[in-house]
């Protein structure tokens, strides 16, 4: 049986719901929640601030890091809390996702920390984790060439989806189930991040690429949206 | 002493958010917040968009304190070292106030001129990638005694100033305090009465809030008029 109808009855080019807020943590100096449908993150950043231990310092530019972190009661079946392998792989394909656009070289010597919890997780963690701390990092006011916008396309058996959920994920009919997560710059559409799980011929990864862009540009004017709502009200 | 920034000015103001393009044109130049890219002037900067004749920048919302030469901060005694004093400035920098830039010092235990704790309104005198160098040599600056400290997003600094210092002022005299506001979001208010220290502090805590209100110094009068 091909898969001619989704799990959660969208169209194939359409993703989930998505809403994104800023300025949601009072304490961060920069924060932001963003969703696709039950899957949410939140991001907050701290700093520039002082560099410790002294030795890690970068005396020509900023270092960046990043936390990704998922709550233990984000998942179904309870998830041990902690830094796990996969979380640590995240953690650092987001921070080399986010310090392609972030100009770190006005912070020397300093460091700038993006934490990414999620609240609730259906597949596309990490690209809702990116979407979000794009906007943080926006809000933080630190200096960007421009944001970034993530989105996860798949490969379920022989049809190209927008947005994976876990379900599709765990597809294994046909060709079986491929997840790809990309996340593109706004305005040059330069890729910032591509990941692939999975198989997939080399013409219809062009075309998923392609996908990913035109989803990618909803996203960023939803980004945008959320960026100038929180800039009206301060 | 203080620098201020215009409050309203002509130019039309929109927000903006880092790659957005601000405006057109081979004329302009970009100044802070913005990059130039092709024909286009682009923000880097999460904020308001602001076009003065050539120069194009961006006016930051949010975002913590970056030192810049010639800024008057006030900041807090962390640590003494045998020829100066470390300052917290609230910056991501370390600020260091040498010996050799304090005016009167007479010999003795530097903790009889600056202990720890003790707050002080300098100047930024250098800043290179490692740490901000201060002085203390100038008017007005020195060691705060007596009265409160409160803080406020740095950026919102130049709204409690105002045009030409005419926010600041009114709330002096309105409330009788003297008021000292550092670039950095730190402020120290030192009046007669505690009584009237609060009210300083309300009236700042109410610009900061109010911060883009259109004709704030109009609101500001209201808002005293209110409280007799």
């Amino acid at each position: 049986m091909a898969y001619t109808k989704r799990f959660d009855g969208r169209k194939f080019d359409e993703p989930r719901e998505m809403e994104a807020k800023v300025g949601v943590i009072k304490n961060a100096d920069g924060s932001a929640m963003f969703r696709f449908g039950d899957t949410i993150a939140v991001a907050a950043v701290y700093g520039p601030k002082l560099f410790h231990p002294q030795h890690m310092q970068n005396p020509q530019k900023g270092v960046l890091r990043c936390n990704y972190d998922m709550l233990s009661f984000s998942v179904n079946e309870r998830k041990k809390p902690g830094t796990s392998r996969r979380s640590q792989e995240i953690s650092k394909v987001t921070e080399w996702a986010l310090s392609s656009v972030v100009n770190l070289d006005s912070y020397k010597n300093t460091v700038v920390d993006v934490h990414i919890m999620i609240l609730q997780a259906n597949a596309s963690t990490r690209c809702a984790g990116i979407n979000a701390a794009a906007l943080a990092l926006a809000h933080a006011g630190i200096s960007m060439k421009e944001l970034v916008s993530s989105v996860s396309i798949g490969k379920i058996d022989d049809k190209l989806v927008v947005d994976v959920i876990k379900e599709e994920e765990d597809y294994e009919d046909g060709e079986g189930a491929t997840d790809i997560a990309m996340a593109f710059m706004s305005k040059s559409g330069d890729i910032a991040l591509l990941q692939l799980d999975g198989k997939i011929r080399p013409a219809e990864l062009k075309e998923a690429i392609k996908l990913g862009e035109k989803t990618s540009k909803d996203i960023y004017e939803l980004q945008k949206k959320a960026l100038k709502k929180i800039g009206e009200e301060s | 002493m203080i620098k201020t920034e215009t409050e309203e000015t002509e130019s039309k103001r929109e927000l903006i958010v880092p790659g957005e393009a601000i405006i057109k044109g081979k004329d302009y130049l970009p100044g802070d917040g913005a990059r130039r890219e092709g024909e286009e002037i682009i923000a880097t900067r999460f904020g308001l968009s602001d076009i003065s004749g050539r120069l194009v920048k961006v006016i930051p919302l949010s975002g913590i304190y970056m030192p810049r030469i010639g800024n008057v901060v006030i900041g807090r005694v962390i640590d003494m070292t045998f020829n100066g004093w470390i300052i917290d400035i609230k910056a991501p920098y370390l600020a260091f106030l040498p010996l050799a830039e304090c005016p009167k010092y007479v010999r003795g235990d530097l903790s009889e001129y600056h202990d720890i704790g003790d707050m002080i309104c300098c100047k930024v005198l250098s800043f290179r990638g490692k740490g901000v160098d201060l002085t203390i040599m100038g008017r007005g600056l020195g060691k705060l005694e007596d009265g409160m400290i409160i803080y406020i997003n740095s950026n919102k600094v130049p709204r409690v100033i105002g045009r030409d210092g005419s926010m600041i002022n009114l709330i002096k005299e309105e409330t009788k305090c003297e008021i000292v506001v550092g670039q950095n979001g730190l402020i120290w208010i030192s009046g007669k009465t505690i009584e009237e220290e609060l009210k300083a502090k309300e009236a700042i805590l109410f610009v900061v809030e109010k911060s883009f209100v259109g004709g704030l110094t109009e609101k500001v009068k209201e808002y005293f008029g209110g409280k007799k």
